[in-house]
């Protein structure tokens, strides 16, 4: 086999891959401190997608600088859809939790396909195929800012967390609910914040993928499938965990399509989560299971 | 006691005798109640019943409408035949998604995304399988006749399907009245308590996703014979599982007319939004208000619809708490 | 030959040892107390030897089995059953129906099981909470239903982890009274008991754990004046005795 066409793939998963984490980042915050699976993740990041999508087509500003208004833009709907839902189905049945969170899905993915039409969009930007050469290895110059970002946002995630207060009592209530109670904090904002934060980094994650596939209100489908199975990869709710979970995940499904053909590619990452829910339910990075 | 089997007794009735009073149309929306009523009773008894949260109940679906259609499609034989034979190979798959996930014990939403994992490689391979048709999917010859399962009309799918929805509710209330029913729900209720007092729990909850799966393929044969095309997205996808188990949980988890009230509620309200709103042009918005309605029946009725029209109906049927 | 024997039984979590090399004989018809400060290893010992926890090393013998490597329910089919600390009703099911479960261990018609449960449930005292769901009983009635549910699978041995915490005084006295009734139809008894009254009333001989170790054991009226045990109690549990 040729060394380069591995070394070409794993590049390139690698930095599908910094976009994963970003997903996963936002997937992994919300369960570790809220217990909730959400399962309207893909259908925020179509969202995201659109907004600067829309954003490129009014005013031509690229979605790489456009992410920002992306991320605002689902911080608002994390947070609105937190209040009025999440934080009412935290103390149900796990069934009705996936109903709930469900529905949520339904109703975000469907309003997008209400607004911007069922049909898939690929908005061309001026170095939509501009590649850059390293010996035999081509990169793809929008996948590299794309993993670029990606790893800045989730750097600057990690430093709201660690040095704001908000942040630390976010971190506070992932660590022990009780606790975070008990200091006095207001939980129930903390809480929205926290699922605010959680959307902006799949929101911004929608943004830095216009450049890379067709958007259409049903894309966020397999993304979401797939920060599933990086989340258990890295351990839910470990933070740490979903960044490196998402490269490991992006690379290996690129990998893969030296042996499989590529609409197979999720069958890896599913065998991946099958393999830790078994073997390490905690996940690479997560404490105890 | 007598006076609840004696409404369901003139509920039957009144069902029975609905096809001369109403249209083709309607039937067929009957058909779709039935259908998915009976499959939510299929996952009503793992779920609800013995308490694993499967959200991969398409897989069993699927492999029982693959399964019989094969049959009747390569060697002549009846759905009628197939469709046991499916139910054995969705029961197979069923035990081992059980025995991975009970003997290694994962809970809640560990296990939730065990069955998704499985139920999406299913899905993923059927896609690329030559003999099921690959990404075209398998069309399915019409060929009206009882043998071939085949028929002009919704009113015998109507009829067969409230076969399964009475067949599944016998089989249900069989349950609920054995060891096994009362084990299931102390298994839900508390594991380590069921255990402490000699229940096996692996073996009851193994049992629970056996009789599940082994159901559910029979619903997937009814599928295949009613839509005559198959292909692993509308069959087999996690659309599908969440369509399964919206009724069951509206309705009311782990009560046996839990599936059934649900889909009376749910089917007509998706097909009705469905038709107008599509006329209307406005694709999409049928699935925002649908979208809406659960997350309102979730935040509203948390403990199902059921419990609700138990307390209306005590009066009516005395002191029976044996619904 | 012992009821129960216990050989050299250790169990740590990480480093930490909950339990370390216990052994302790129990009689056929006798009452064990366990007593200890918190955190002494006193439940996880209780789990180790109704196989909810598997033991590192050491035998724990059944009716002269070793039965270490036995899952709970196969212990309780043996004879052995435990109630927890934290009461685990089956609250969507009601009393009776949470007795039947536990009766149909001994027997597989649901008549039978029926008729044993309301047995069982006049026997501690429930007969009128019969068709209550369990999620509706106060904690003292959870804790008799939890009973109720032990004495339906018939057992040979009971392991009881502090049934009387949280109970008033009249209730500790009913609950007393209770399980030397129960004593008196030949079920042996292990109770951990931090209710020192219930414990000193009961208990023909005390176990003492502290971290995780055996410290001293005896006849009750002994053991309270031990040097080690009164150290390791030193406060609340000893004063509690005395009172």
């Amino acid at each position: 086999m040729d060394l380069s066409y591995v070394l070409q793939l794993t590049i390139s998963g690698f930095l599908m891959g910094g976009v994963y984490s970003l997903i996963a980042l936002g997937l992994s915050l919300i369960f570790g401190v809220m217990k909730v699976i959400n399962f309207a993740h893909g259908a925020m990041l179509v969202w995201g997608m659109y907004f600067s999508y829309t954003i490129l087509k009014v005013t031509g500003l690229d979605p790489f600088f456009s992410f920002f208004v992306s991320a605002a833009g689902l911080f608002v709907m994390g947070y609105v859809i937190q209040r009025t839902v999440v934080n009412r189905i935290m103390p149900f049945h796990e069934a009705m939790q996936v109903i709930a969170m469900v529905g949520t899905m339904m109703v975000l993915e469907n309003l997008a396909q209400l607004i911007w039409g069922p049909d898939p969009q690929s908005p061309q930007t001026k170095y939509s195929l501009s590649t850059l050469w390293l010996g035999k290895v081509m990169i793809d110059l929008p996948r590299l800012f794309a993993f670029l970002i990606a790893i800045l946002i989730a750097a600057l995630v990690f430093v709201f967390l660690k040095y704001t207060d908000l942040g630390k009592s976010i971190r506070a209530s992932a660590d022990n609910r009780t606790g975070a109670l008990l200091v006095g904090t207001d939980v129930n904002k903390v809480y929205a914040v926290c699922f605010g934060v959680g959307a902006a980094c799949v929101g911004a994650a929608g943004s830095l993928l216009v450049p890379l596939i067709p958007i259409s209100p049903h894309t966020g489908f397999p993304f979401k499938l797939t920060s599933f199975c990086i989340v258990i990869l890295g351990g839910m709710g470990s933070l740490p965990g979903a960044m490196i979970g998402g490269l490991i995940i992006g690379v290996a499904e690129s990998l893969g399509t030296i042996f499989i053909p590529s609409s197979l590619k999720q069958v890896i990452s599913f065998s991946i989560m099958i393999l830790i829910l078994l073997l390490r339910p905690q996940g690479l990075f997560g404490g105890k299971g | 006691m007598k006076r609840i089997y004696f409404l369901l007794g003139f509920l039957l009735l009144i069902l029975l005798l609905l096809p001369v009073f109403v249209s083709d149309y309607i039937l067929g929306v009957f058909v779709l109640i039935f259908f998915y009523a009976y499959l939510g009773q299929c996952w009503n008894v793992l779920t609800g019943y013995a308490g694993p949260i499967s959200l991969g109940h398409s897989l069993y679906v699927g492999i029982g409408a693959y399964i019989s259609t094969k049959l009747a499609m390569d060697f002549g034989l009846s759905p009628w035949i197939g469709m046991w034979i499916g139910a054995l190979g969705a029961t197979l798959i069923g035990l081992a998604v059980g025995f991975l996930g009970f003997r290694f014990g994962l809970k809640g939403i560990y296990f939730v995304l065990l069955t998704i994992a499985f139920a999406e490689i299913g899905r993923l391979i059927a896609l690329h399988l030559k003999p099921l048709g690959h990404m075209m999917g398998l069309f399915i010859d019409f060929k009206p006749g009882w043998v071939n399962f085949h028929f002009k009309g919704n009113l015998p799918y109507y009829y067969i399907g409230l076969g399964y929805v009475v067949f599944s509710l016998i089989v249900v209330r069989a349950i609920e009245a054995s060891k096994w029913g009362r084990y299931f729900v102390a298994l839900r209720e508390d594991e380590d308590a069921a255990e402490s007092i000699g229940i096996n729990a692996f073996k009851y909850k193994m049992i629970a996703i056996g009789i599940s799966s082994f159901l559910a393929a029979l619903g997937g044969t009814f599928y295949a014979n009613y839509i005559f095309y198959l292909h692993p997205t509308s069959v087999m996808s996690m659309w599908v599982s969440i369509e399964i188990i919206m009724r069951p949980i509206i309705g009311g988890l782990g009560t046996p007319f839990g599936p059934l009230i649900g889909s009376l509620l749910l089917t007509p309200l998706s097909e009705i939004a469905r038709s107008y709103f599509t006329k209307a042009g406005l694709e999409g918005i049928h699935v925002v208000i649908y979208g809406f309605l659960l997350v309102a029946a979730v935040l509203f009725f948390p403990g199902g619809i059921f419990s609700y029209i138990k307390k209306i109906l005590k009066p009516l049927l005395g002191s029976s708490k044996e619904i | 030959m012992p009821l129960l024997e216990l050989k050299g039984v250790n169990k740590s979590f990480g480093g930490l040892k909950a339990v370390s090399q216990v052994s302790m004989n129990l009689e056929e018809g006798e009452i064990l107390g366990i007593i200890g400060p918190n955190g002494a290893g006193k439940t996880t010992l209780f789990n180790t030897i109704t196989g909810f926890l598997k033991v590192d090393s050491g035998e724990v013998r059944f009716d002269g089995d070793n039965i270490v490597d036995l899952k709970p329910h196969q212990i309780c089919q043996r004879g052995m059953v435990r109630t927890f600390q934290l009461v685990k009703p089956f609250l969507q099911m009601t009393v009776l129906e949470n007795v039947v479960v536990a009766a149909l261990n001994r027997t597989k018609s649901i008549k039978e099981a029926r008729e044993k449960a309301l047995q069982t449930i006049e026997f501690v005292g429930l007969k009128e909470k019969k068709n209550t769901l369990a999620s509706g009983l106060t904690l003292g009635h959870r804790k008799r239903l939890e009973l109720a549910r032990t004495l339906a699978t018939e057992p040979k041995l009971l392991l009881l982890d502090e049934v009387m915490a949280g109970l008033n005084p009249t209730e500790v006295d009913e609950l007393i009274r209770l399980l030397r009734e129960v004593n008196q139809r030949r079920i042996t008894i292990l109770l951990i008991e931090h209710v020192m009254r219930g414990l000193m009333a009961l208990s023909k001989r005390v176990v003492v754990l502290n971290y995780g170790e055996k410290i001293a054991e005896g006849v009750p009226g002994e053991i309270v004046k031990d040097r080690q045990v009164i150290e390791a109690y030193l406060g609340e549990e000893f004063a509690g005795a005395q009172g």
